[in-house]
């Protein structure tokens, strides 16, 4: 880490769990609604990851309802992320999963990692 | 007036309290040695002569040496008056960043990125012509720069290709969000003027 940047560290998110492209994670969001905190949850498969640093984010891709898909950037070391939990983890063979737009339902899955 | 001088070190974006994420800069910022006390008495007008970045003394010639060792100083890069300091300093004091602290205003001067020669769009801010509909050679070009026989001349000051950049720039009004006064650096809210490593001018509002 370059000197300057030192004094950015108490903006990194250290809690932030490791999880690659292709896993299927939840995300818990605070949301502020007016003086109430709640948490939010948003499940869905990362399909990128993009960036260095502070200025780093994923993207989530949810099918939602009515079978529209939903995705959803989140920074990384934005301070409304509580928490990061992966569900499940997939072999995938690149770095950005956009091909999954194109794909439904059993198209659309994810080969399971195996475990050996 | 409070002032200091330092460098610029580069970009990033924090969050503030509400969770929103804004651009900011990272400055170094001094510390910067008084080296002479300008006074009416002597000089006909109030400033502080401040160094900035302490350099080997094989690289300063005889002249420069002798005026660093009036205050018992080692020689430094740069050298920069600030007029009617407030406070009262004698030669020799170092001025370090703790004269900054979050929630302040700053002024901050310093020399803007060049950009060669460069056109009306990115200039003067022209709007591009239509790149279709029968447009033929003219695609970023600024247009019509006047009337005809009257005047018979282009106007002074209008606005034309050239040299762009490398002014000397001064941003006001800019937060201070944060001082480390043992790294000597600070944030400060938006953009400076030049390119990281460039020499700045920092002032305190008020």
């Amino acid at each position: 880490m370059e000197t300057w940047k030192e004094i950015l560290k108490d903006q990194i998110n250290e809690n932030l769990p490791a999880f690659n492209i292709g896993d299927t994670i939840d995300v818990h969001y605070r949301v502020v609604e007016g003086e109430k905190e709640r948490i939010q949850i948003y499940t869905g498969v990362v399909i990128s990851r993009r960036g260095a640093g502070l200025g780093a984010s994923f993207t989530v891709r949810k099918i939602g309802s009515g079978g529209i898909g939903v995705e959803r950037v989140f920074p990384s070391h934005s301070p409304f992320i509580a928490d990061i939990k992966v569900k499940k983890e997939a072999s995938v063979r690149r770095a950005k999963l956009y091909y999954l737009r194109q794909r439904k339902g059993k198209a659309a899955r994810l080969k399971e990692k195996s475990r050996f | 007036m409070i002032g200091l001088l330092g460098r610029k070190k580069g970009m990033s974006s924090v969050y503030n309290k509400d969770g929103k994420n804004t651009a900011v800069t990272v400055l170094e910022v001094g510390p910067c040695p008084v080296i002479q006390v300008k006074t009416m008495k002597n000089d006909k007008y109030n400033a502080l002569q401040l160094a900035f970045e302490p350099i080997r003394l094989k690289l300063a010639n005889k002249p420069k040496t002798g005026h660093f060792e009036k205050a018992n100083k080692k020689p430094h890069r740069v050298l920069a008056e600030f007029k009617d300091f407030d406070g009262d300093y004698k030669t020799g004091d170092i001025l370090s960043i703790d004269l900054f602290k979050p929630g302040d205003k700053i002024h901050v001067t310093g020399i803007s990125k060049g950009c060669g020669f460069a056109g009306v769009i990115k200039r003067h801010n022209f709007t591009r012509p239509n790149q279709s509909h029968g447009t033929h050679e003219a695609f970023r070009g600024p247009g019509s720069i006047g009337n005809a026989s009257y005047p018979a001349r282009v106007w002074p000051g209008k606005r034309m290709p050239g040299r762009m950049g490398n002014d000397r720039i001064t941003i006001k009004n800019l937060d201070v969000i944060k001082v480390d006064s043992e790294k000597g650096l600070m944030i400060v809210k938006g953009a400076v003027p030049g390119a990281p490593g460039g020499l700045l001018r920092i002032r305190k509002v008020g």
